[in-house]
């Protein structure tokens, strides 16, 4: 027996795969990413026999070997490559016994890709209270595998499953060489002579979906299309036959281990059916769902406050600490402004996006957001977009990385692209900060709407209103354009309403979580220190020159007044002040000046940085007296040196609000936009379309309010 | 020529054919038979999308999408 053997979890979507996953490994579990691409891989340990530990590796869910989506690409990429590094030793396919038919059918693809496959039959009760009695000893016979009846929720069976296992283990398992359909023999038998021996399935696979194989290169998949074309392969009538052959086969294995007690005349009502009566009904079900919206925001915005003053007071007494502490040097200022409210920067958000994934997790469990789906799916498909999308657009209220990740599970390529691209239009929580001051700038506090609402709230969620109508209109006119002639579809279980499982809740807050620090976090870090070398140090001695100059200028300004100037000279000679000034001309016509510049500058790579920016353009080196201890009084006190007026007026209030409500300003999303697309193209599109915008609307705000 | 589209809401039928092929097998793969039964379940509230119950669970899919399986 082989030491620590790499066991897989295979199984169709919601047929408790990933209950039976946590019954097993309970916390003995990690994340990882599949090689390649960013995609959460559940890795855990299940002890089997003797101290040897199995690794448990837990697959996306898919329906069978053929894939249809991103995320099921995953499965198959494993599957066909027996060299892969997570190749299983043996698999467990998880079957939901009340639909067993069709699970079964991928049972039965995996076990002639001739894996050593044990059979776990989950969710017998719910079979049981259909009438349906299965008898498993005989279906093990039937189908010639280790069959383990199981329920994965309440871990129940498991030691059963542990025999199946090391029973399956120890046996020379012999994989099925009679495979249920017709094929070529000598096709098969070129297959196997160019690329390597293997059975006939796993070369059959490889013949039809080559193309999609990370294994194989451009030369390779060239040769499997000549052979397509030499034997009149035909992929989709293959897959089909195929697929009828091994039901034919099932039907006639289901019906001998099979007992139907006479059905009950139409089963009462079930709970699942009635609540859909409700979640799906053309008013109620609207209405709910907007509910459930409002609540997240009412947590995304109101509850998630608490703890990101917390962290943020924390932060701000961790650099006062430090600055009182330490030796005045560059090397305790590069520490403290630059690397810890860098650091702070990221860890703001993190009360926001846990508790975004609070809510898309629990109903994501439920089987609420695949009603959803349904109900939206109308309404989306008349902008380019998928019932699929609502899900990405939710998530990126809070941020648009994991947001564009979740458009995995979109099928159809052009939906999904759409989808992608008009994402980071939806107001992400790094635009919170800057639209809570610049709004708190322009519009007065104490005003309503009709006497109730305050006018500040309002202006805010007209910003979230705008970006999402904003992110519909730009996926209607990329419908236009994109001339992919694709078929969307939008075929997909709608799952028994569950309670969620709060183990499965909290490991993907967790692992979100993880996954914005890391990946948002490093970029965010990386600017923040960059841009305080660059506020910090100027061209040749002009850092030294300017506070020469402000002295020369001003012989009778002494302390803190001195300083200001000082400080303020000095800024506008460092590199982001020269910067600044460069960029000047071109922002000009929006209503920006050189120092709106810096912070347009240094929040290219990450919006969030712009109110740090702003705090360090107005305060760095100044004494933090009750004047000017805020950011926002700062601003109010700027005057346009122009007009004599105040600098953040009206006009210049809302184009800024615009401007950062469109342009495309944070380095994790283009990033992932890549990633996800595999290409340059739609990263740079995604900045050229969005910037536009930005500058253009920006521009029409200001001349109009000017 | 009947298909799951023309059901109306809790109505009956037996799957015979396809008149897609790209659509039958992901249909075939998520149980829709020939020879299975469906019964209409959920109409979306602008009449699109539509759900089934086949094999024993509730399936989705767009009105287009129904209107390829043909049913007696």
């Amino acid at each position: 027996m082989k030491k620590s053997p790499k066991i897989a979890l295979i199984g169709n979507p919601n047929a408790g795969k990933s209950s039976l996953f946590n019954s097993l490994t309970g916390l003995r579990q990690k994340t990882g990413n599949f090689p390649g691409v960013t995609m959460d891989k559940l890795i855990g340990k299940w002890k089997l026999e003797r101290g040897d530990d199995a690794e448990i590796l837990d697959l996306p869910g898919i329906y069978s070997i053929y894939p249809k989506s991103v995320d099921e690409q995953v499965v198959i990429n494993i599957l066909a490559n027996p060299a892969h590094p997570d190749y299983p030793d043996l698999a467990i396919v998880v079957a939901d016994a009340s639909n067993l038919k069709r699970n079964l059918l991928l049972f039965s693809q995996v076990r002639d890709l001739g894996i050593p496959t044990v059979l776990a039959l989950n969710m017998i009760d719910v079979a049981e209270s259909q009438g349906v009695v299965i008898n498993s000893v005989k279906l093990s016979r039937e189908l010639n595998v280790e069959v383990a009846e199981v329920n994965a929720k309440k871990g129940i069976g498991l030691n059963g499953l542990r025999l199946s296992v090391n029973k399956t283990l120890e046996t020379n398992y012999n994989s099925n060489d009679s495979l249920p359909m017709d094929y070529d023999g000598e096709m098969i038998e070129e297959i196997k002579e160019k690329y390597g021996d293997t059975d006939d399935y796993h070369a059959l696979l490889w013949l039809a979906e080559h193309d999609k194989l990370k294994q194989f290169d451009t030369k390779q998949r060239i040769g499997f299309d000549e052979i397509q074309e030499k034997y009149h392969w035909n992929t989709q009538d293959a897959q089909s036959k195929e697929t009828m052959a091994r039901y034919s086969q099932l039907t006639e294995i289901v019906d001998n281990c099979l007992h139907q007690v006479p059905a009950k005349e139409q089963e009462v009502n079930t709970w699942t059916d009635r609540l859909d009566a409700v979640f799906l009904h053309r008013f109620w079900g609207y209405f709910i769902f907007l509910g459930i919206l409002f609540i997240v925001f009412q947590a995304i915005f109101t509850w998630a406050t608490y703890p990101m003053d917390l962290i943020d007071g924390g932060i701000a007494n961790l650099n006062n600490f430090l600055k009182t502490n330490l030796p005045p040097t560059k090397l305790t200022d590069l520490l403290t402004d630059g690397l810890i409210a860098g650091i702070g920067g990221v860890l703001i958000f993190i009360p926001q996006i846990a508790f975004l994934f609070l809510f898309i997790s629990m109903l994501e469990e439920t089987g609420y957001m695949s009603r959803v789906m349904f109900i939206m799916d109308k309404l989306m498909r008349r902008f380019g977009l998928n019932g699929k999308s609502v899900v990405p657009l939710i998530s990126g209220v809070a941020c648009a990385v994991p947001a564009i990740m979740s458009t995995r599970s979109i099928g159809s390529w052009k939906d999904r692209l759409i989808t992608i691209m008009v994402t980071p239009l939806m107001s992400c929580s790094a635009r919170l900060p800057i639209y809570t001051v610049l709004i708190a700038l322009v519009v007065p506090e104490k005003s309503t709407l009709f006497g109730v609402f305050n006018l500040q709230g309002v202006a805010l969620f007209a910003m979230y209103l705008l970006g999402f109508f904003t992110a519909l209109i730009s996926a209607y006119v990329m419908k236009l354009l994109l001339k992919v002639r694709e078929r969307s579809y939008f075929i997909m279980e709608l799952p028994s309403y569950k309670s969620p499982r709060f183990s499965h809740v909290i490991l993907t807050i967790l692992n979100s979580t993880k996954a914005f620090v890391f990946e948002a976090g490093k970029v965010i870090v990386a600017i923040s220190i960059v841009l305080w070398v660059l506020a910090s140090y100027g061209p040749g001695d002009a850092i030294e020159q300017a506070e020469i100059y402000v002295k020369a200028q001003n012989p009778n300004l002494s302390g803190i007044e001195l300083e200001n100037k000082i400080s303020s000279q000095k800024l506008e000679n460092s590199y982001a002040g020269r910067f600044g000034k460069v960029i000047e001309p071109v922002i000009k016509p929006l209503g920006y000046d050189w120092k709106i510049g810096i912070a347009l500058i240094t929040s290219f790579a990450a919006r969030e940085v712009f109110v740090g920016t702003m705090s360090t353009i107005y305060s760095l080196g100044g004494e933090a007296n009750e004047e000017n201890s805020t950011v926002m009084k700062r601003l109010r006190a700027e005057i346009n040196p122009e007009t004599g007026k105040p600098m953040y007026d009206m006009a210049l209030g809302f184009s800024l609000l615009i401007f950062y409500a469109f342009a495309m300003q944070c380095m994790s999303t283009l990033a992932v936009t890549y990633r996800e697309t595999k290409s340059w193209k739609y990263p740079t599109i995604q900045f050229v379309y969005m910037t536009s915008l930005a500058y253009i609307s920006a521009f029409i705000v200001y001349q109009l309010l000017k | 020529m009947k298909t799951i589209a023309d059901l109306k809401k809790g109505e009956r039928g037996i799957i015979v054919n396809f008149t897609d092929d790209e659509l039958s097998l992901k249909l075939l793969e998520m149980g829709c038979l020939p020879g299975t039964q469906v019964t209409m379940t959920h109409i979306a509230p602008f009449g699109d999308p539509i759900a089934v119950k086949v094999s024993g669970y509730v399936l989705s899919m767009r009105k287009d999408e129904a209107a390829t399986i043909i049913i007696a």
